[in-house]
């Protein structure tokens, strides 16, 4: 089969304890038989260790942070795409959507595809939205409230019980027993990832998630739920399983149909004793355990750039259920004029 | 003691004891006897079936078997590995 050639320029190239999902991603599309593709790196950082890792990496261009603004971001986008002449960019953060979202006219002019929600599904499926948003679409999800003020805390028993769940606006999620562990948890996500801080009910139950794409008309082109078997005290999966459980896939369904949910998305549930599904989050990118789809029979990378480059994708109609993955640490030597290169001159 | 104990249709049981629960993701280990009695559960059989069974095959008196018997099932039931309650 012959191999389209195609320049995809990617972030969350971080793979470390808490991984973006830059590298699984570009598993996924290196694996596909449809592709032969070059990598370009978006980085943040000096260390991300997916740019020293050159069978998977082709070039990597540091950018700015999203919060030095759009316009900063966009102009280096645009160098680098004179460069590189990048086919499809896929943000891998959920802090650099917003920006990404907003300028993708802008990128679409300079010939980059991109295959992202809208800013009305980014923006309602967002923490402090979610009471509405289970509301609008008739799914269960946890109470929840949206502080700005540290001071709103001594009023939480009038809405909750403890314990209570205390999010970030972007990432990070503590479970607080008490008034003093939630004043910690809110000083310390909020310093890190500013206000609003969100306070959750706390649902007892597993966790239980779901990758899935949406093709932006109210099509799953897949999905497949995952149990995690080992969580880090960051949080995140070390291992997971894939499940067979319709309940998830039909809340999916339902939630791509009713959103017409365009792109990558992973659902956060918790399924209680009784078995209810409740929404605790939806993070509006693929996730950092998609290689596991890949492994079960569902490349949704590849799906995704298929997508952006506005082909047919057929839905997939199946998985493996009980695959795992297990993640591993693994020390790559590098030379310091690698470093050096990517530190002065921003790219590597 | 008549009713059929039915297993959920989707566990997956090996024939060296590994139990998986596709549903959950959960996965668990039974014993040699412990397998030889989910295979007479599979199989349809009700309780006094399989006490005659094992009773006969292993040295165990009927009324301690009965007492390891529902106790077993009751685990089962916690794990959620059977459809139906009235056993």
């Amino acid at each position: 089969m012959h191999k389209k050639q195609i320049t995809v320029a990617l972030s969350g190239l971080n793979n470390i304890d808490n991984p973006g999902p830059g590298i699984p991603v570009i598993r996924g599309i290196r694996e596909s038989n449809m592709f032969e593709p070059r990598i370009i790196g978006l980085a943040y950082e000096n260390l991300e260790p997916g740019t020293y890792m050159h069978n998977l990496v082709n070039k990597t261009y540091k950018v700015p942070y999203p919060s030095d603004g759009v316009d900063a971001l966009i102009e280096r986008i645009r160098y680098i795409n004179d460069i590189e002449k990048i086919d499809v960019l896929i943000p891998n953060f959920d802090s650099e959507l917003f920006t990404f979202m907003k300028s993708a006219d802008i990128l679409k002019k300079m010939g980059i595809a991109t295959f992202l929600p809208t800013l009305k599904q980014f923006e309602e499926r967002h923490k402090s939205n979610l009471p509405k948003f289970g509301k609008k679409y008739n799914v269960k999800v946890p109470f929840s409230i949206a502080l700005t003020n540290i001071n709103d805390i001594d009023n939480l028993t009038d809405d909750f019980e403890y314990p209570v769940v205390v999010k970030g606006k972007f990432y990070d999620a503590n479970i607080a027993y008490s008034k003093e562990q939630a004043l910690i948890y809110f000083n310390k996500i909020s310093s890190k990832w500013g206000l609003p801080i969100i306070i959750q009910e706390f649902i007892k139950g597993i966790e239980v998630n779901v990758v899935a794409l949406g093709d932006g008309k109210g099509n799953t082109i897949g999905a497949v739920p995952m149990r995690k078997q080992y969580i880090t005290d960051k949080g995140k999966a070390w291992s997971g399983i894939t499940l067979d459980n319709k309940n998830m896939l039909d809340l999916t369904h339902k939630i791509i149909t009713d959103t017409q949910w365009c792109g990558g998305m992973e659902l956060e549930l918790i399924k209680t004793s009784e078995n209810e599904l409740y929404l605790i989050e939806i993070n509006p990118r693929l996730p950092a355990w998609v290689y596991l789809a890949v492994g079960a029979g569902q490349n949704l990378p590849e799906a995704l750039v298929n997508l952006a480059m506005g082909k047919f994708v057929k839905p997939f109609s199946n998985y493996e259920v009980g695959k795992m993955f297990i993640r591993y640490s693994y020390d790559m030597i590098c030379n310091v004029d690698e470093f050096q290169e990517l530190s002065i001159n921003g790219t590597l | 003691m008549k009713n059929i104990i039915k297993l959920k249709t989707n566990i997956a049981i090996s024939e060296k004891g590994f139990m998986f629960d596709p549903s959950t993701g959960d996965s668990y280990t039974v014993n040699a006897i412990g397998l030889e009695i989910l295979g007479m559960i599979q199989q349809g059989k009700v309780f006094v079936e399989i006490s005659d069974m094992i009773t006969a095959k292993y040295d165990v008196e009927p009324s301690s078997f009965e007492q390891y018997f529902f106790d077993f099932i009751a685990v089962l039931k916690q794990m959620q590995l059977i459809e139906n309650n009235d056993a």
